[in-house]
């Protein structure tokens, strides 16, 4: 291990990976580009666009649902994973599986579920509700994981020195998570940026629903363009707050000891947790699912297209397949460099995809039909672009879950390969990539379950005559068809769960 | 370990293969298929069921496959505008003409056959012979039973009027609305009204859904099309029952009728077609789709009267507009500048 570390020093990149992985970091920097360009070169004309009240109105919009979206995500996936971990609840891994199982269920089906049922559900405090309910998951997982991990002897010194439970919970336990619960917060703060389905069901204006409204108004406009700009840079503060929130105080410790977990120990809230839980259960789950069979089985407005239905899911699945399968090829030379080797270089194309991932989908949408018209018109209206939009929206997913991989195989493998006489590209083929085949797989599902939901930059960059389960489903939906929207929606979640069940049992 | 991952190459290259195969083949279906019947590409900023049930007509009676992507107005019209001379679309149809006099004043229309002209009444048509009408819808103000109403659509921007009525000023309905105000009362005045309305009105997505607020009783009334009433009466009325309908005459901007336009674009490389599809929707067949079928949208050909359901278009006093006059991307303008948009 020593002698790798010095060898790493002495930096070589292998050629043919480098030039590949910065080919997917500049693609992944095209959108941020665009944005920069438009608004250069719009000059003083995008001042009247931007200082205007409308704008202002969005801007406390936007921060209002983000704020209070993230907020509520963590006080429910907060509480929910410390009732499922440290109550003693019976049942805690069947729990942990319906707890997490919202990921499966695109924010805007369950928006729909709320507003068809309660057609005034609709302005602020819904949105939050909707965006809680939507996104808990994302911190109620790394949250439930940090508390499985936590080794319970500094809470038992916490307690052997007279600090009350709830004063030693305060004091040894809530810093600890707050790594975990900052970073969920952060994700479901860069979700609720991009949100488009559920907000503009709720009939709330956003950035990322302006943005729409002026593409469906003016196409490539400079109006949309100024929005853009907005919405990237408060992307870029998001992402930059990590840093600032998580704080310099220090929850590691020197020298593990002989870590145990805690055995879960059962206290006062056992039999009361179920009854919170179920309630998160119902309204982010129950209600959807309800009112999506209820439509099914009322609606006299149409037949069951079955026809349509399974021509929109062949292509959905297709089109995820596709994907899945380019954006995961794409991250393994980047989850390479930036694995193995240091440097400049991989940290940059790593945070290049980073900024890429963040950006809402209808930013990179507007950015590759701008680019595609003015420059190459060939792939204007292509399948090829809009899976260029996936990868760039997604390629992250893929790069998490290869680097975890690529982590567990000693690099000396590589040098025996080598010393054997294989040459990179067959190291890389023979030796690398079978040894990350789960990590790929778990990327490629990830990605699969992405594009399979994703609505915004699949309604601006789908080729003519190709449609998504969820384009399908918002085009009726938002012509209040509900019965007709509804088997798309069921559809959707039918086809996203069982691979949103194999990632929570691998978490 | 192996096999997963042979597993894994093959379940990616056959989703490649058949990505690719459904790509190229809408692609050579666009160029010429066998028989040297050119595949048409239709933008269709119409309803979907609209412009799909003429391009099945259309296909059924000539052979001429037609591929169609849906869009709205604007969108589509702009896009047309950037993709310039490259547009894959042969024709375009919309919901309202704005759009139509956008690509217009471009003069990215070829012109129309003169037999396709004769079919359609002029004020249904572009004065510069560029498109013609394909549809019509009437601008009502559909209030709940009980409600009070508005004299005119201009009532609306007064104060008395705050918060009782509903507008989906997102769409291309009620950007051609407000064009239509701009037309007959004059920019100044216009924009004086425009931003009344923007103090007075409530948001909605959609017509469906303002139609629905009103019927649930969530706010008084709303300014919507004809036909989002008809059809839901037509359905059982479950978001209509409890509304009526004013059209408000007199000629009032408020009595406008948007014409839905079809045009052939000077760059489509399949003229005669696109010409034959056009004369198709707006003739005899077409317009009788329109009549006799459920979309409860107007007719405008000659000799194709209305759905029987419907008020005559020559009794809603509707106001004289120059349809090509209809200003867009300036109306746009204007509602971002008020703050609609």
């Amino acid at each position: 291990m020593i002698s790798r570390v010095a060898a790493a020093g002495t930096v070589r990149y292998p050629p043919l990976r480098l030039a590949l992985a910065a080919v997917v970091g500049l693609l992944s920097l095209v959108p941020l580009g665009y944005v920069v360009a438009s608004v250069a070169s719009a000059g003083s004309g995008i001042g009247d666009l931007l200082w205007r009240p409308r704008v202002g109105v969005l801007l406390v919009h936007t921060v209002l649902v983000v704020g209070l979206g993230s907020a509520g995500s963590v006080l429910v996936g907060g509480a929910a994973a410390y009732l499922v971990e440290r109550t003693g609840l019976p049942g805690r891994r069947v729990w942990t599986a319906v707890l997490a199982a919202p990921l499966a269920v695109p924010a805007f089906v369950i928006s729909f579920g709320w507003s068809s049922w309660q057609p005034g559900f609709a302005g602020l405090l819904p949105c939050v509700l909707v965006s809680t309910l939507a996104y808990y998951p994302l911190v109620f997982l790394p949250v439930a994981a940090a508390l499985r991990g936590l080794d319970p002897a500094v809470e038992e010194a916490a307690r052997a020195l007279g600090d009350g439970p709830v004063r030693t919970f305060f004091r040894t336990v809530v810093p600890r998570l707050r790594p975990a619960a900052i970073g969920g917060a952060l994700l479901v703060a860069l979700h609720l940026l991009a949100e488009f389905g559920a907000i503009q069901q709720l009939r709330y204006d956003t950035f990322t629903t302006a943005i729409y409204d002026q593409y469906q108004s003016t196409f490539d406009g400079s109006g949309a363009s100024a929005l853009a700009g907005v919405l990237v840079l408060l992307c870029l503060l998001v992402l930059g707050g990590e840093a600032g929130l998580a704080g310099r105080r220090r929850t590691a410790r020197i020298g593990g000891g002989a870590a145990r977990v805690k055995t879960a120990r059962t206290n006062r809230f056992r039999y009361a947790a179920p009854l919170p839980l179920t309630v998160i259960v119902v309204a982010s789950l129950g209600v959807p699912a309800g009112v999506v069979v209820w439509w099914l089985v009322t609606s006299t407005s149409t037949a069951f297209p079955a026809a349509l239905l399974a021509r929109t899911a062949g292509s959905t699945v297709l089109l995820s397949a596709a994907g899945a399968a380019i954006t995961t090829a794409l991250a393994l030379p980047v989850a390479w460099l930036v694995e193995r080797r240091r440097g400049l270089a991989p940290k940059l194309i790593e945070r290049a995809g980073y900024v890429g991932n963040s950006l809402p989908g209808i930013v990179v949408a507007l950015a590759l039909i701008t680019i595609a018209i003015r420059y190459v018109p060939s792939l204007y209206q292509s399948t090829a672009m809009l899976l260029a939009a996936y990868s760039v929206l997604f390629l992250p997913l893929a790069v998490v879950s290869l680097r975890a991989s690529l982590r567990h195989i000693p690099p000396e493998l590589d040098d025996v390969a080598r010393s054997l006489g294989l040459r990179p590209a067959g190291v890389l083929w023979r030796v690398t990539v079978p040894l990350v085949a789960r990590g790929a797989g778990a990327g490629a599902a990830l990605v699969f379950l992405a594009v399979m939901t994703e609505l915004t930059a699949t309604l601006l960059l789908a080729p003519i005559g190709t449609n998504t389960l969820a384009t399908q489903f918002w085009s009726y939906s938002s012509e209040l068809h509900y019965g007709a929207a509804a088997p798309f929606a069921l559809l959707m979640i039918v086809l996203a769960a069982p691979a949103t069940l194999l990632l929570t049992r691998r978490a | 370990m192996r096999r997963s991952l042979a597993a894994l190459a093959a379940a990616t290259a056959a989703a490649l293969l058949a990505v690719a195969g459904c790509s190229s083949g809408s692609d050579s279906a666009s160029a010429t298929t066998k028989a040297d019947k050119p595949t048409l590409v239709l933008y269709n900023a119409q309803h979907e069921d609209v412009g799909k049930a003429w391009a099945d007509g259309f296909t059924k009676a000539t052979g001429i496959k037609v591929d169609v992507r849906n869009g709205s107005d604007f969108e589509m019209a702009n896009q047309i505008v950037a993709e310039g001379k490259a547009s894959p679309a042969d024709v375009f149809i919309t919901e309202n003409s704005p759009a139509m006099s956008l690509l217009s004043s471009k003069s990215l229309f070829a012109p129309v056959d003169a037999a396709t002209k004769a079919q359609v009444p002029a004020r249904y048509a572009s004065s510069a012979g560029d498109w013609v009408g394909v549809a019509a819808r009437s601008t009502v103000y559909a209030y709940h039973t009980g409600a009070p109403m508005p004299k005119s659509i201009l009532d609306l921007a007064k104060p008395e009027w705050k918060g009782k009525f509903g507008i989906s000023p997102s769409g291309a309905d009620f950007q051609a609305i407000v064009s239509a105000v701009y037309a007959v009362e004059g920019d100044a005045a216009a924009t004086t009204w425009l931003k009344g309305i923007k103090t007075n009105g409530k948001i909605y997505r959609g017509n469906t859904a303002i139609l629905q607020a009103v019927n649930a009783g969530q706010v008084q009334g709303g300014v919507i099309y004809h036909y989002y009433w008809f059809n839901d009466q037509a359905d059982g009325g479950k978001n209509s029952n409890n509304t009526k309908l004013e059209y408000f005459g007199h000629q009032d901007p408020g009595a406008f009728v948007s014409v839905s336009g079809g045009g052939v674009l000077k760059s489509s490389k399949h003229q005669a077609e696109a010409q034959q599809f056009l004369a198709y929707m707006s003739g005899k067949t077409g317009q009788e789709m329109l009549s006799a079928g459920t979309a409860m949208e107007y007719s405008v050909g000659n000799n194709v009267p209305a759905n029987p359901k419907l008020t005559p278009l020559d009794q809603l006093d509707s106001p004289n507009v120059d349809l090509n006059t209809l200003n867009g991307p300036k109306v746009i303008s204007e509602m971002q500048q008020v703050g609609l948009l």
